[in-house]
């Protein structure tokens, strides 16, 4: 039998999930794809994190790679003119022709721009595409004013794009209120007062007239009412129509109000063609979302299929930041239903707005609002969607928590249909099914179900759900630190923090059992070190150390250790290089640059360290910590000082930064980097905590890593002055250090945070725990109370008791061998070993 | 009979420290952990990290895992019965010498 001819006119993210699932089918299907944009599918929904640091690739969703390893036929930038229905054919602008026995309409949506006069002159802009952005950037450039037109959903969002880009930012919205379409009038009101505090300029109930020259800047919008407003850049983002003009030009049947008409099969009125995503109408219904987009494609696909799916329609309740503002809406949001009946709260203080819309009889939920806070949206929205009778007091669901109030929905009361991630349409059954298939963290079933891997609105609800479901089956979720604690490292923190205990002795007394291990008691002697910052090898602490920490050097294989001596931000003498090779010499240690812009020198017996760090110190040298979970290097780049590009003197910071975080102890190993300018030579991005030199300060990222699991950090603030951005760092660290569990790196533990960046930014930039001054002094005081380890131990013959390799005898170890290999000592290796000793019998 | 290995200062609380003794002829690393606040004060097991190929066990950490009382290897962290030898995760063990305090002084047991 001949392959059955698909032809998908789109290639957006609904046109691209088609495909996929197509390809990914039993239908044996030549699939043909055309995109009228240049790149194939990206992820649409995360457009505006391309201001935030990400490159447009970031965002891409398959490539042209991975549609010829599908066997699709992709072609881009070309779009289709005209649907021959007759012959089955498409033809395009660029004169290809495409037979189809089947044809998909995955043409999405374009932006309204109305039709005042003067719309079309250049910096009159639209927002959709990654071309969009672009050109976004370019006008946005050096100047200082920037208008969006439009107050719905995309135009804030638009409009903190704008504001991100250093613009002073503007709203105008034609309609009396912000996001009208979502939130009543007060939840309205709300958003706009926290977006005014924010520094937006609002302008509400303004008719845009005219676009003219301005006088002080490039535009000036006339409006209805005879104000004016002079802008350098208008972003049109007032809505939404249907990429209709094919269909109609086919004479396929379309909606009252646009949109190319579709039945719960996704057909249109031509049986061999179907549309999806955003050009579809169904019951004058437009889906503007990704997920009901998304399910339209599986419906479209599972017609080709024996088992025949439909779309009947779908939620479109939501929860989004905008301008860092939480915002919700459900269902009925704003209580239009007749027998709607709403309980409202509105907390004027904190700017905080919600509304719950109920049944006549109070026990169904029909929809909601939310401003300022979201916390409770997980919730009601588990009502709304799965019909759950309310409790009796339903205004509970959106009142400030009181002690033993709040009748939080448990998961368990659920039903299996309950969707827990509308962009993967995973329900609580699947979730259910794949614990039972085995997985046993949040990860396993993530990986497995693909859940929370969207827009990630569901991955608390997520977590709530596998947490209840593996402790339901007696898989303990134990987050004991081991057999000794029954805590986890965060609460042995506050432990330690609040009784202000000093010994590891007291602590297990006190709070724990038996006599510790390998597991707790560097953990704790970590924490205290945190705390206290008392000197490694105190009598008390000794014991609690790592063999790394107890000898205040990395052991190798064969038990020798290596030396790396701080060298900030990789700036050395070149009295201190020589003096470096004078000690590889002087004791025979094997030298190495390091991927952290030092030395580091292998080989050194146990009692060999305190004479080659004496030596090291007369020389200038500091510990570097390369054996402790502490900060390793400050990676920095030359700068402004020697190079063209920079704009800030990346080398001068990343000194004072290495000396200032030196000797805090943490719960793993942390990196930083500083570079002097955008090409970015330091790669602060793949550390924990990254700054980039902007003209007006610096940029910092935080939870980058570039170890096992390579992770890009999270643009954090940006343009910050230097004391501000230490102070940041100060609370950062600290938080982290407070909060994260042992031998995790800020990138784990960043992954790990409910809430993710914007938490973390409310919590350090905000204070929103209102323990940032706490931190600060925590932080000032490791500071004041460094030293160097090693400086003080060399000076201290307690502390040196145990470099002694034997403690009757002067002999070494026999066991270490070396050999020479390319000028240097290595370790020997078990033939050469055998063979040096039989040389040294005969 | 008893032979002197070193003085009580030597050793290192709740901790290790190396000895290199001539045991049957034979030179031997040892291992000697001090546990002042236990009934037997002293332990003391092969240097000899018979996982990780090299003499380091007295640098390992030392605790308890269950009823056990254990020193954790410093390479690759297996846990070693202070009493036993026996190895808790794998299938080997290290020697077990008999060591004590006596007066001032800590001694070899044989
Ligand atoms: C010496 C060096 C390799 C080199 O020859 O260049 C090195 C050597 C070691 N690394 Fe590394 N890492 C070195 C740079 C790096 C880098 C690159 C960098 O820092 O720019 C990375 C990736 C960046 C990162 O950390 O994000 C790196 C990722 C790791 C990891 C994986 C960490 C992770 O969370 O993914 C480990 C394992 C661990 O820490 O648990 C590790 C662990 C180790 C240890 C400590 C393994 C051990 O326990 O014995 C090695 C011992 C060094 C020694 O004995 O002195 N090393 N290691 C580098 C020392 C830099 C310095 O001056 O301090
Ligand atoms: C800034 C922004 C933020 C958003 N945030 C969210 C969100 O948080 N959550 C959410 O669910 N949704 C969000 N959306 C909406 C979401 O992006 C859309 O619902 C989704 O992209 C629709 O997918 P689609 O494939 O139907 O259309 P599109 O993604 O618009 O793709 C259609 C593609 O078809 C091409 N095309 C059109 N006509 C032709 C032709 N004749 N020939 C060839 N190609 C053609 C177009 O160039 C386009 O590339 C957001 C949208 C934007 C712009
Ligand atoms: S990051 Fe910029 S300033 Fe630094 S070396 Fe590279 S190009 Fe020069
Ligand atoms: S709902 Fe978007 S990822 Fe789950």
């Amino acid at each position: 039998m001949n392959k059955l001819n698909v032809v998908v006119v789109g290639n957006g993210m609904v046109g691209h999930h088609y495909v996929e699932t197509l390809a990914n089918s039993n239908v044996d299907a030549k699939i043909t794809v055309i995109g009228g944009e240049t790149r194939p599918a990206y992820d649409r929904v995360h457009l505006s994190e391309v201001f935030d640091g990400k490159e447009p690739s970031d965002l891409a969703m398959t490539s042209r790679e991975h549609y010829i390893e599908l066997g699709v036929d992709a072609h881009f930038g070309d779009f289709v003119e005209t649907i021959d229905r007759v012959a089955k054919k498409v033809i395009t602008q660029g004169g290809q022709e495409f037979s189809y026995d089947k044809l998909v309409l995955a043409t999405g949506s374009y932006p309204f721009i109305p039709p005042v006069a003067g719309h079309d002159q250049a910096h009159c802009l639209a927002y959709r595409t990654i071309d969009d952005l672009a050109e976004i950037k370019a006008s946005a450039k050096g100047k200082k004013i920037g208008v969006v037109v439009g107050g719905g959903l995309l135009g804030l969002e638009c409009a903190n794009a704008v504001k991100n880009l250093g613009l002073e930012a503007h709203v105008v919205e034609f309609a009396p209120g912000l996001m009208g379409v979502q939130l009543d009038d007060g939840g309205s009101a709300m958003l706009r007062r926290k977006i005014e505090a924010l520094g937006v300029k609002v302008h509400t109930s303004k008719a845009t007239q005219l676009i003219s020259k301005g006088s002080g800047h490039r535009l000036k919008m006339e409006f209805a009412d005879d104000t004016e407003l002079e802008t350098d850049m208008i972003v049109f983002s007032a809505g939404i129509r249907p990429y209709d003009q094919l269909a109609r030009d086919a004479d396929l049947k379309v909606g009252e109000r646009g949109g190319i008409e579709i039945d719960y099969q996704c057909k249109t009125s031509d049986e061999n063609i179907f549309a999806i995503g955003e050009c579809a109408v169904l019951g004058k219904f437009i889906y503007g979302l990704v997920a009901p987009g998304y399910r339209m494609a599986e419906a479209a696909v599972s017609q080709l299929t024996e088992e025949k799916k439909s779309f009947t329609g779908a939620d479109m309740s939501t929860k989004l930041k905008l301008l860092g503002v939480d915002v919700g809406s459900i269902g009925d949001s704003k209580g239009i239903a007749e027998n709607s009946r709403a309980f409202v709260f509105s907390d004027e203080r904190d700017d905080v707005y919600k509304r719950l819309n109920v049944s006549a009889d109070g026990k169904k939920v029909l929809g909601a609002t939310l401003v300022g806070d979201c916390d409770d949206y997980d919730t009601i929205l588990q009502y709304y969607l799965n019909d759950i009778d309310l409790p009796d007091n339903p205004e509970n669901l959106i009142l400030p928590a009181v002690e033993g109030g709040l009748p939080s929905l448990g998961v368990d009361a659920l039903p299996m249909t309950a969707s827990i991630c509308s962009c993967h349409n995973v329900s609580k059954g699947d979730i259910v099914e794949a614990i039972e298939g085995g997985c046993k963290t949040v990860a396993d079933v993530k990986g497995c179900t693909s859940a929370a891997t969207g827009c990630g609105g569901c991955a608390a609800l997520l977590k709530n759900v596998v947490d209840f479901e593996l402790s339901a089956r007696g898989i303990e979720v134990n987050t004991d630190l081991c057999e000794h604690f029954k805590h986890t490292r965060k609460e042995l923190f506050t432990i330690v923090q609040s009784t202000q205990i000093k010994t590891f002795g007291e602590l297990i007394d006190k709070h724990g059992d038996g006599r510790g291990c390998d597991i707790c008691k560097p953990t704790v002697a970590s924490i205290m070190a945190s705390l206290w910052n008392e000197h490694v090898l105190e009598a008390d602490l000794l014991p609690l150390q790592d063999t790394n920490d107890t000898f205040m050097a990395n052991m190798q294989k064969d038990g020798t250790y290596s030396v790396v001596p701080r060298v900030p931000a990789g700036e050395i003498l070149p009295n201190q290089l020589i003096a470096l090779g004078e000690v590889a010499n002087q004791y025979g240690l094997y030298s190495k640059i390091t991927g952290g812009q030092r030395v580091d020198l292998f080989g050194a017996k146990m009692s060999d360290l305190p004479a080659i760090w004496s030596t090291l110190i007369d020389a200038g040298f500091e510990t570097g910590h390369a054996y402790a979970k502490s900060l390793r290097t400050v990676k920095s780049c030359v700068g402004s000082t020697w190079c063209r590009y920079g704009v800030q003197d990346s080398v001068g910071q990343a000194i004072d930064i290495e000396n200032r975080y030196k000797g805090l102890r943490s719960p793993h190993k942390f990196k930083m980097g500083v570079s002097g300018c955008t090409r970015e030579c330091a790669e602060a991005q793949s550390k924990d905590v990254g700054i980039i030199a902007t003209e007006n300060g610096w940029n910092l990222y935080v939870c980058g890593n570039g170890g096992m699991k390579p992770r890009h950090a999270d643009l954090f603030a940006t343009d910050l002055d230097t004391a501000t951005l230490i102070k940041y760092i100060d609370r950062f660290l600290m938080f982290y250090v407070r909060t994260a569990d042992r031998l995790q790196r800020t990138s784990t533990w960043f992954e790990s945070l409910e809430g993710g960046l914007p938490y973390l930014q409310d919590v350090i930039i905000s204070d929103s725990l209102g323990i940032a001054a706490e931190l600060e002094a925590q932080m000032t005081h490791v500071v004041e109370t460094y030293q160097c380890e090693w400086k003080t131990a060399i000076n201290d013959q307690e502390k040196l008791k145990r470099f002694k390799q034997f403690v009757n005898s002067e002999e070494q170890d026999s066991n270490v061998v070396f050999v020479e290999e390319r000028g240097q000592v290595r370790p020997a290796n078990q033939v050469e070993k055998k063979r040096l000793a039989l040389k040294a019998v005969s | 009979m008893t032979t002197a290995i070193c003085s009580v200062d030597a050793l290192a609380k709740n901790s290790g420290v190396c000895a290199l003794l001539t045991i049957n002829g034979q030179q031997q690393q040892v291992a000697i952990y001090y546990l002042p606040d236990t009934e037997q004060k002293v332990f003391a097991l092969g240097n000899w990290d018979p996982l990780g190929q090299a003499n380091v066990m007295s640098r390992g950490i030392l605790g308890n895992v269950g009823d056990e009382l254990v020193v954790a290897s410093p390479l690759y962290k297996q846990h070693f019965s202070l009493i036993s030898g026996k190895c808790l995760e794998d299938d080997v063990s290290v020697p077990v010498f008999s060591i004590a305090i006596e007066g001032q002084n800590v001694v070899l047991v044989s």
